[in-house]
């Protein structure tokens, strides 16, 4: 089971962090050339990443490359070593409709075909940061086969609704949220949540986890390594929830061998959707362990 | 009775038993006192006016050896002002025997150049003094020892105190003297314990003279020849500077999380088990990992030992640690422990952690965890040179705790600022690899191959076990191999095990102070 629950972003320029955040063990980490890296050290972060992908150092963490918009001077060069470097995914900010995508998904595959990696190797996914982006989040969630997944970016976008950020628990970003995650379920990627900037608040950001987690996130984004702990663990199933799973799935299996149509478990109705659901809790918890 | 009639019932007694050699006669109540005959007098005969009148007092002389402890750590007020004085008053070729130094030592680079210190003995050197000792300041290279080690080195006789000079936040006329009351409390006073028994004379400098007879009595009064009232003796809120810090780097934290699973898994992570930590910040941290682990396993510890910080204290307050040895305090929260907890105990150095000691509580511990400047891929560790071959670390109760637990975890990032921690050959061995059981670092875990019994309980819990060999070839991998550090032949430390044994020397680095 693959799973997206942490994406750890990086500044491209950071060369500590670049050398040593795997041990953190994200599921995913996303190297930044954009906001966070200052305009004079565009080119020496995009360096660096090319090389740190291209060590074996992130090995089994996916690793994904936010470029520079493509109407900027960096965002075509950034495109470029990240392909070539091997990152498995390509992360566009300000993604406001298909058309973004189209155009990027253009470039991959000509830079893909230029350096003879095979088409269709590089994934993508889409980070929507305003209004328009949340009202166009289906078309340019499906706009790519190439798309793994489409993430909220919660500041521009509340700047965008003339809306400010709260606490994790305030509505502003209720919409965008539901918006999203239908979106990246009619198209059936994954959707990532806001980060949460508060790295001292750990219980703040439970909450924020705890909501999100419900409404059905995939996972979040993350500036902090501290965080990844936390959130992988309130995302692992309870003991609780892998006991009964696992009594579902007896339930099932024994009615199937004995061709009883129709499964009960403790005086209850068991339906197909409660058993792929009892699966996927097993599934979890095998590939990552039982909430403490 | 006439002095006659005495001569002569001596002289019948010697007739009587011929071994008994000879007697002497009653002379009067005040004829053989040692501090005169005015009662009141002698009551307030230790306190001196000045440092100066003390010293003249204890008869210090070129040549002999004086001591200091550091409790007060980097606050610490008196070694570098008593030095100063030595100085003034022209003493010259001192040894000076001091627990340990610190970055606030560094004064005590002229004394050294102007002759008044010509020999050190210490368990460690940090700072402009380590740096200037490092690029060869001293003829004679310094000895560096644990604190175990220090008082075998006591008791051998290799180390004659003449004078100690013992700071202490509180002390009563005649030299009844604790750590816990004042305005400066420190907490344990377990190196001064050590040295108020074995020197020659005592001197005690305090700025809290309190009503007779002080208590609790840490330095007891018939150890002591004077007593001095000085402006400060120390800063605690530097105590706990470089060495307790809560971490909130997320390394330190990665390192701290695994160190707590290897207890949890080691076999020793039973009800009524006991442990120490570093004062590093992974170390210290692991105790927050272990609390959640104490708590959800329903387990308490008997003990906890060596150098108490206030995450152990907490733990202590909670229930979770039943009893606290404590040899030196390493912030205020458990300095102030140690004045209210009766459970919280003050014990010397001698007690936590001598070889030769009739029983040190070291020998009754189970878990360690304990850090390192380097570990090599024999399980060796370096804590006193760092990876420019400089000393900047202090030997402590390292050696004494490792050699003695059952099990020790060493915790250290796998590479510090580009430099590898884990190396083929430790630059300086102070604990011997035989004693280490457990590396934990940020990249995995490696097992001491002598315990594969441990090694199978860490691998069948899940951990992320590797071998040591390929910690090292990780950490090369990311960094390269470095170029070899350049030494003179020149050898500026002496390492000494905790049984006085040499086990490796610090040479003189190559080039200039900076």
């Amino acid at each position: 089971m693959k799973l997206r629950r942490s994406m750890l972003f990086l500044p491209g320029s950071k060369a500590a962090m670049l050398s040593t955040a795997f041990v953190y063990k994200p599921d995913c980490v996303m190297f930044d050339l954009e906001d966070a890296v200052s305009l004079r050290e565009k080119d020496s972060a995009r360096l660096m990443v090319f090389h740190i992908l291209r060590t074996d150092a992130y090995k089994g963490i996916e690793t994904v490359v936010r470029i520079n918009p493509l109407n900027t001077p960096y965002g075509l060069k950034d495109l470029e070593a990240a392909i070539r470097a091997g990152a498995d995914a390509v992360r566009l900010p300000k993604t406001d409709c298909a058309n973004d995508i189209h155009e990027l998904d253009a470039e991959v595959a000509r830079i893909e075909m230029e350096c003879g990696c095979p088409i269709g190797r590089t994934k993508l996914l889409a980070a929507i940061e305003s209004a328009s982006g949340v009202i166009n989040a289906v078309s340019i969630a499906t706009a790519s086969k190439r798309m793994i997944g489409i993430a909220l970016a919660g500041f521009d976008y509340v700047i965008d609704m003339q809306s400010q950020r709260g606490d994790g628990a305030k509505p502003e970003l209720f919409y965008a949220r539901c918006a999203v995650l239908h979106a990246a379920r009619a198209a059936g990627i994954d959707a990532f949540d806001v980060v949460y900037s508060d790295i001292n608040d750990d219980a703040g950001f439970l909450k924020e986890v705890e909501l999100i987690r419900h409404l059905g996130f995939n996972g979040k984004s993350l500036i902090h390594p501290r965080q990844i702990e936390l959130l992988h663990n309130a995302y692992a199933p309870t003991e609780k929830e892998v006991s009964y799973s696992r009594r579902v799935i007896e339930a099932a299996a024994k009615a199937e061998k004995e061709g009883v149509g129709v499964i009960a478990l403790d005086g209850k109705m068991i339906d197909a959707p409660i058993v792929s659901q009892a699966q996927r809790v097993l599934q979890r918890a095998e590939a990552s362990g039982i909430r403490r | 009775m006439e002095k006659g009639q005495i001569n002569n019932l001596i002289q019948e007694l010697s007739a009587q038993c011929p071994d008994l050699g000879s007697l002497q006669s009653f002379a009067g109540a005040g004829s053989n006192v040692l501090h005169g005959n005015d009662i009141l007098q002698n009551r307030r005969r230790k306190l001196c006016a000045s440092l100066e009148e003390a010293i003249q007092r204890t008869g210090l002389e070129d040549g002999m050896t004086i001591s200091f402890h550091h409790a007060f750590r980097e606050g610490d007020k008196v070694i570098n002002m008593v030095m100063g004085t030595l100085a003034r008053l022209g003493f010259r070729n001192l040894t000076l025997a001091s627990s340990s130094l610190l970055n606030t030592n560094a004064p005590l680079i002229e004394h050294i150049k102007n002759g008044v210190i010509t020999k050190i003995y210490t368990s460690g050197l940090r700072g402009k003094l380590a740096d200037a000792i490092s690029h060869g300041l001293m003829d004679t290279p310094v000895h560096i020892h644990s604190h175990g080690g220090r008082v075998h080195l006591l008791q051998t006789g290799e180390i004659k105190i003449d004078v100690a000079f013992l700071a202490v936040s509180s002390s009563d006329v005649f030299g009844n003297a604790n750590g816990t009351r004042g305005r400066s409390p420190c907490g344990s006073l377990g190196y001064a314990k050590v040295d108020a028994g074995y020197a020659r004379q005592v001197v005690l400098l305090t700025d809290e003279i309190v009503a007779f007879p002080n208590t609790p009595i840490s330095i007891s009064q018939d150890r002591v020849d004077c007593v001095v009232k000085i402006d400060e003796v120390g800063d605690v809120s530097q105590i706990s500077q470089g060495a307790a810090r809560t971490t909130h780097d997320p390394r330190e934290l990665l390192i701290a999380r695994s160190a707590a699973d290897v207890v949890e898994f080691s076999g020793y992570f039973k009800q009524g088990f006991s442990l120490q930590t570093g004062s590093g910040g992974s170390s210290i941290a692991a105790t927050r990992f272990l609390e959640k682990k104490m708590i959800s396993n329903g387990i308490t510890a008997r003990f906890a030992l060596g150098g108490i910080t206030s995450s152990i204290v907490e733990l202590h307050e909670k229930g979770l640690i039943d009893v606290l040895v404590d040899t030196q305090s390493f912030d205020s929260v458990a300095a102030e422990s140690l004045g209210k907890s009766v459970k919280h105990l003050e014990v010397s150095t001698n007690e936590y952690a001598n070889p030769s000691s009739k029983g040190a509580f070291c020998d009754q511990l189970d878990v360690a965890i304990l850090s390192a400047l380097e570990i090599d891929t024999g399980f060796n560790v370096n804590v006193i040179t760092g990876s420019n071959g400089m000393i900047r670390g202090a030997s402590g109760g390292h050696c004494d705790v490792a050699a003695a637990a059952c099990l020790t975890i060493v915790v250290a990032p796998l590479i510090r600022c580009r430099i590898p921690t884990v190396v083929k050959r430790v630059t300086t061995l102070v604990t011997p690899g035989e004693s280490i059981d457990v590396l934990v670092t940020d990249h995995g875990i490696a097992v001491n191959p002598a315990r594969p019994e441990l090694d199978a309980r860490l691998r069948e819990a899940g951990l992320q076990v590797m071998t040591i060999e390929e910690l090292y070839n990780r950490a090369v991998s990311l960094s390269g191999v470095s170029e070899p550090i350049q030494f003179t032949d020149r050898i500026v430390g002496v390492i000494r095990y905790r049984d006085g044994s040499v086990i490796d020397v610090v040479r003189q680095v190559k080039g200039c102070l900076p």
